[in-house]
């Protein structure tokens, strides 16, 4: 039985019923949902007139879209949660304090073990803690909100065995990206990943996000990892709950019950980048033609965390990025741009032209602080390179990881660190 | 809903292709509103434009593979049936659309061998899980949804379902 299934089993007593394809109503241990996705909740939630929420301290509520508000429109979505949050006694963060899928795991709100939900399709980046966490809409979270409980399809399981030495300058994200470009953007729809192997053991918690937080870039419902001592040791100092750190000292590599096996040799995959429109659409990035750009963005749930400035930091530092190049960084918690700037990296990414952008999901999927005009092309760091996901219908996104984006920013076209 | 759900539907197709992403059907820019209206106003906008002053309520959307995939807006099923689309047909659809697609009472129905233009005439009858192109005679059959998901919509989604209390597993 997958680390999934089991952990499904605390809330569906019979195994019976977890059998791929079954539907079942489980209780969750964390609701989250943002300032984009909480109002189409609150108007369910208020057209049900149940008036009633069920643990209120399950409830999670993170204001980092369109953040700090870009207009009147957001600042009254904002304020209408904010509301709701209060006079309901839900964990509200507003704006600056982060990014969702950073800043949960960071606030130790999320544990091993955990069946969490959000309405928000990133949400499968807790899988990295050993959690089953699915992206969810906003009715799920209203109906989550009034009752504990979601209901899903019991997936089936694919387990992903990655393995051999990685190149340099390789990370999380190009081994997520080779990855759905070998299954393709509905490669894993309806089913769940399960990460296991030794190149997994060597990947920092940081790389650990980055792989799982994209797994919905293929379809699939989660992508979780086992805990390890890196886990445990990222989460024990956070923890605001007590966790199992696994049933039956469960081990996902010796599982034999999967639907599907694939094994990935690392070894083999060179820094990628993925062209428009598909985040299925990967190449090594030592393969393309030259494709300059107008804006480098380095941040977002996938890459927005402390490592990621850190191997960023090291290819911009004494350097410059092009003239004309807008290069934007935006650090995922508030935390994380402390840090930032009380160990220098600020002040190297400063020097080295960049725009420092308060947390905030923003250029990503096209709300503010970045978003870009018909023909402009912008290499990113982010999880999407859809139609228009960054501005015009007529702007290209291409994804890549942050060293790539800090070579690409002082270069000004597409380029791997030598 | 569930009586709505088992008539008959009848409409002209909206035809689109694979993997229509949530950013193609209600581009990000115009969520800083839930109202379905509004919503309905710049449906399909990051495809077609016109879209939402061309369709006219009892339309039909028909696609391809992987409909709705991409992020968990439920905006692009509200905006979809604020438009007064009767139904989605689709090879198949990215699981969270799936999901809000039943939650709200959007009916939705997976088939994957129907062929069609846009602006053909198209009948579907959910009762016998038939589907008829009118207009060129071709015909496909679907699956119904399983007894759990039937429920759901034949609550009239998923918070009258709460409504009725827990109903259970």
């Amino acid at each position: 039985m997958s680390l999934g299934r089991k952990i499904y089993l605390k809330s569906v007593k019979d195994k019976k019923k977890l059998k791929p394809g079954k539907f079942i109503e489980i209780d969750v241990d964390l609701i989250l949902s943002n300032d984009i996705t909480t109002p189409p909740a609150i108007d369910a939630f208020n057209q049900s007139q149940i008036g009633k929420i069920k643990s209120p301290e399950k409830a999670v509520i993170v204001a980092d879209h369109f953040t700090p508000n870009k207009d009147i429109d957001s600042a009254e979505q904002v304020k209408k949660v904010r509301n709701f949050a209060q006079e309901w006694e839900l964990k509200f963060f507003g704006a600056g304090c982060g990014i969702e899928h950073a800043l949960l795991p960071e606030k130790g709100l999320v544990v091993p073990g955990d069946i969490t939900i959000g309405a928000d399709s990133h949400t499968v980046t807790y899988g990295a803690l050993g959690a089953v966490a699915s992206g969810v809409g906003s009715t799920d979270i209203a109906y989550a909100w009034v009752t504990d409980k979601v209901w899903f399809k019991v997936p089936e399981a694919i387990k992903v065995i990655l393995k051999g030495k990685l190149q340099p300058h390789v990370s999380g994200k190009d081994i997520i990206l080779y990855l759905i470009s070998l299954i393709g953007i509905d490669g894993a729809l309806y089913k769940g990943m399960e990460f296991c192997g030794e190149t997994l053991e060597e990947l920092s918690m940081e790389s650990r996000f980055t792989i799982s937080n994209m797994v919905i870039e293929c379809g699939a419902k989660y992508g979780i990892m086992e805990p390890d001592d890196k886990t445990i040791k990222y989460v024990e100092k956070r923890a605001q709950r007590p966790y199992l750190p696994l049933p039956d000292k469960y081990s996902i590599k010796e599982d034999n019950d999967f639907d599907e096996v694939m094994e990935i040799d690392c070894s083999l995959i060179e820094p990628q980048v993925a062209f428009p429109s598909s985040p299925a659409n990967s190449y090594p990035v030592s393969s393309i033609q030259k494709v300059e750009v107008d804006q480098v963005v380095l941040g977002s749930c996938t890459n927005g965390r402390w490592e990621d400035f850190v191997k960023a930091s090291k290819i911009i530092k004494g350097r410059k990025a092009k003239e004309e190049l807008r290069f934007i960084v935006i650090p995922s918690t508030a935390a994380i741009y402390k840090k930032m700037a009380d160990e220098g990296l600020l002040s190297v990414f400063i020097d080295g032209g960049a725009i420092i952008s308060p947390p905030t999901c923003g250029p990503c999927l096209g709300g503010h602080m970045g978003v870009l005009a018909s023909g402009e092309k912008a290499l990113s760091t982010t999880n999407r390179n859809f139609v228009g996901r960054m501005g015009h219908k007529d702007s290209e996104v291409y994804l890549a990881n942050p060293e790539v984006a800090a070579e690409t920013a002082v270069r000004g076209y597409i380029s791997v660190p030598q | 809903m569930s009586s709505k759900q088992k008539l008959n539907i009848k409409g002209r197709a909206f035809k689109f292709s694979d993997s229509v992403d949530t950013d193609q059907i209600i581009p990000a820019r115009f969520l800083d509103t839930s109202d379905p209206k509004i919503l309905a106003s710049h449906c399909m906008a990051g495809v077609d434009d016109e879209f939402a002053s061309k369709v006219k309520p009892g339309d039909i959307i028909v696609a391809g593979k992987n409909f709705g995939c991409g992020s968990s807006r439920e905006h692009a099923p509200l905006s979809i049936k604020g438009c007064g689309i009767s139904a989605v047909v689709a090879e198949s659809f990215a699981r969270i659309f799936f999901r809000n697609a039943i939650n709200i009472g959007l009916p939705i129905i997976e088939c994957s061998d129907f062929n069609t233009n846009t602006g053909d005439e198209i009948s579907i009858d959910p009762e016998k899980g038939h589907i008829e192109n009118i207009t060129t005679g071709d015909v496909a059959s679907f699956c119904e949804f399983p007894e759990f998901l039937s429920k759901i919509i034949a609550a009239g989604g998923l918070m009258e379902k709460a409504k009725e209390g827990n109903s259970g597993e």
